[in-house]
């Protein structure tokens, strides 16, 4: 693999032994002492073009425990407003000899253009509102352990998965589309028509703005973050109506089964899209998904990065 | 100078010889003995090509285009005359701006530069700029083009106070509110599936919808700027039907193009308004051919390098367009045989020079009149390469593609502005 850009880009083999790698890598995190020399000499840049705590500390914490060289480069605010292009910022930091950025961008598209101008390896770390492959593979892992734990089979061949929320601006939702649909997950995806994408008829998965329709049947429930201000932009009246409608309550919780999995790539609006109850319920997987976003960063850095030349 | 041009055959299909003499042309008798030659077999003489939508950027971002490098281009593409659009630093709104551009035209032009003034000051859509002032300066067609003017009180008032100056309000229609600054791929599977924010159809038709009521309310006169979508086609075609004073354009990129350039985020393909879909491309086509689109403009906005190399959503938007229009229209529209040239040249000359009041633009060839036009090889074709371009920007979204290159020879007022 030269960069992770896409879901898309995975194969159904690659996939697997990028959760497989990732569950060796868990076992490293739950040593005493969490590092080991794979990645020794080798350099990381994490560049940030938009706020975020858990995915840049993330990326981090996997290149350390990994014995690479990890610096993070906050850019936050747009490159035009410094009066540098994308460009330009991108190649002077590839000019350092980096061996490989993670990069996070505001805008859709931003890091596959990055790609295209360095030489280093690049990771997306989440690009506007467009992907997040290292979320849906984390996702995809904490699944996994959830099936195995909750003793049923651990392929997703047939698990029916309901995603729920603010899909129009979400990337986290089209990079486990992409995923799912080379893992063969029956997806779901629920919102109000305003926060729908458009096309969505196109993506092969079912959609419904009814999810109570949905409850009884899934075997993973994913809530997305709803922001505040879509309130302004006309796409729901009040946060009152959207939990009402569209959030995880306690009354919806009674209802699925009790091996579903709640999952929540965060940060949780609780009372707005999931409820104290839902997020703290035994089946939450909220907390294994951070746990295992820093296993499967290792296990892409290691893909990555691990095979050639390393010191 | 003086110029012969023998054999050649006219839009019409008569095969003619044209003389050229002192910026007319004129009986071949009166050509002095020692006048250049041109085997004009093969070849089509049609009037100059006139543009009633190029940016030249100067003054303010001559690094991108100057009046001297825009056209050149202009010439390359067959054009002799263009309306220069006013977003430019500073604004062209006041009678001091278009004068000082008429200077740098005469100064630096290889072809007939009309300055285009802003109908509001600063083209910030909230008070009137100066518009009689700017029409005695010679401006009869008023825009704040890459603005919408979106205030429907502001749009009113323009219709009626440029009747008396036979002035044009030249709209470029986009709803702020249904798409706003960040819009920029056509609102469908494709934004939904690369996450960029979508540009539906309907900010640019409802818009249009107003406008032409306006038109008619005010008995004013409107002219609808790149139109990119049915939903607009079917508005104008209405409006004409209702004998509303409405005139409309559509862009080469946008009878060629489709939004599926966009897949790969590359920015040469950001446009406003961006590019649509094929059903869209069908409509635009079928109304250029009915005369339900009056004019092909050709958007002609350079950019330098370092206001492309962004993300997709922060890019300027914008394409160049001089030097392939023509070679565009042939292609789509004669090749295919949906119009014939004399139709070509009616969008193409004649409807942007009657638009614009340019009495001495836009003409038949015939003696007498100035010589004004461009001759034509239309079967030669050429993969158009960006780095041979005349202007000074590099976003070609036409780079690569095999096209009609079919200009071999430009005279504005009777002098070569083009030889290939």
């Amino acid at each position: 693999m030269r960069h992770l850009l896409s879901a898309a880009d995975l194969t159904h083999d690659d996939i697997t032994s990028l959760l497989n790698v990732a569950e060796e890598m868990h076992e490293v995190q739950r040593r005493p002492i969490k590092k080991i020399p794979a990645l020794r000499g080798r350099t990381i840049v994490n560049i940030f073009f938009e706020d975020s705590t858990r995915t840049r500390s993330s990326f981090e914490i996997a290149g350390k425990w990994m014995s690479a060289d990890t610096i993070n480069v906050s850019a936050k605010g747009s490159s035009v407003s410094k009066g540098e292009s994308l460009r330009d910022t991108m190649m002077t930091l590839d000019a350092m000899g980096v061996d490989c950025f993670v990069i996070r961008h505001n805008s859709s598209g931003a890091v596959a253009q990055a790609a295209g101008w360095v030489n280093a390896h690049v990771v997306n770390a989440g690009d506007g509102q467009h992907e997040h492959p290292t979320q849906a593979l984390l996702d995809a892992y904490t699944m996994r352990q959830h099936f195995r734990d909750a003793k049923v089979a651990d392929t997703f061949r047939g698990k029916r998965i309901a995603i729920v929320g603010d899909l129009l601006h979400s990337r986290v939702v089209r990079s486990n589309v992409l995923l799912q649909r080379t893992l063969g997950g029956l997806v779901t995806l629920v919102a109000p028509p305003t926060l729908m994408p458009t096309g969505v008829e196109h993506w092969g998965v079912a959609t419904t703005h009814d999810f109570d329709s949905v409850l009884a049947d899934a075997d993973v429930v994913m809530m997305l973050r709803v922001q505040r201000e879509r309130m302004s932009g006309g796409f729901f009246p009040t946060a009152r109506e959207y939990a009402h409608e569209y959030g995880l309550t306690a009354q919806r919780l009674a209802h699925l089964k009790p091996s579903a999995a709640i999952l929540h790539p965060g940060p949780m609006n609780r009372g707005v899209e999931i409820s104290s109850e839902a997020a703290d319920a035994a089946s939450s997987r909220v907390l294994n998904q951070v746990s295992a976003g820093v296993a499967v960063r290792m296990s892409v850095l290691y893909h990555l990065l691990g095979g050639e030349g390393a010191a | 100078m003086s110029l012969l041009i023998s054999g050649v055959r006219l839009a019409d299909g008569t095969v003619t010889d044209v003389a050229v003499h002192e910026g007319l042309i004129v009986p071949v008798s009166d050509l002095p003995a020692d006048a250049e030659r041109v085997d004009g077999d093969g070849l089509l003489a049609l009037p100059g090509l006139v543009d009633l939508h190029t940016h030249l950027r100067e003054p303010g971002r001559e690094d991108a285009e100057t009046v001297a490098s825009g056209t050149r281009a202009a010439a390359r593409g067959g054009f002799t005359a263009v309306f220069a659009m006013p977003n430019l630093t500073p604004a062209t709104d006041t009678g001091e701006a278009v004068a000082y551009l008429n200077e740098l035209a005469a100064r630096d032009a290889h072809c007939e530069v009309v300055p285009i003034g802003a109908v509001t000051k600063g083209r910030d859509g909230t008070e009137l700029a100066e518009l009689g002032m700017m029409a005695a300066q010679g401006v009869t067609v008023f825009s704040d083009d890459g603005a919408c003017i979106h205030d429907s009180l502001i749009m009113r008032r323009a219709l009626t106070y440029l009747k008396p100056f036979g002035g044009v309000v030249a709209q470029h229609a986009q709803d702020p509110r249904l798409a706003g600054p960040s819009a920029c791929c056509h609102e469908s599977e494709i934004s939904g599936r690369l996450g960029l924010p979508g540009w539906p159809t309907v900010a640019e038709s409802t818009i249009i919808a107003r406008d032409v009521q306006l038109a008619e309310f005010t008995g004013g006169r409107y002219h609808a700027c790149h139109i990119s979508t049915a939903e607009s086609v079917e508005v104008i075609r209405w409006a004409k039907k209702r004998g509303i004073d409405v005139t409309a354009e559509v862009t080469p990129h946008h009878l060629l193009l489709d939004t599926p350039h966009v897949e790969g985020y590359d920015t040469t393909f950001k446009v406003n308004p961006p590019l649509r879909t094929s059903e869209h491309i069908e409509a635009l086509r079928e109304a250029l051919a009915d005369g339900t689109i009056d004019v092909v403009g050709t958007d002609h906005a350079p950019h330098a390098r370092q206001d492309k190399d962004h993300p997709f959503d922060v890019a300027s938007p914008g394409m160049l367009g001089l030097e392939q229009a023509l070679g565009v229209v042939i292609d789509v529209m004669v090749n295919t045989g949906r119009m014939d040239w004399a139709t070509l040249v009616e969008r193409m000359s004649a409807a942007p020079a009657r638009i614009g009041r340019l009495p001495h633009q836009g003409r038949q060839i015939a003696v007498g009149e100035p010589a004004n036009l461009v001759l034509v090889d239309p079967t030669r074709r050429a993969t158009v390469d960006r780095a041979a371009s005349a202007s000074r920007s590099r976003n070609n979204p036409y780079h690569g593609i095999d096209l009609p290159d079919p200009v071999e020879l430009t005279l504005w007022r009777g002098a070569v502005t083009y030889r290939r």
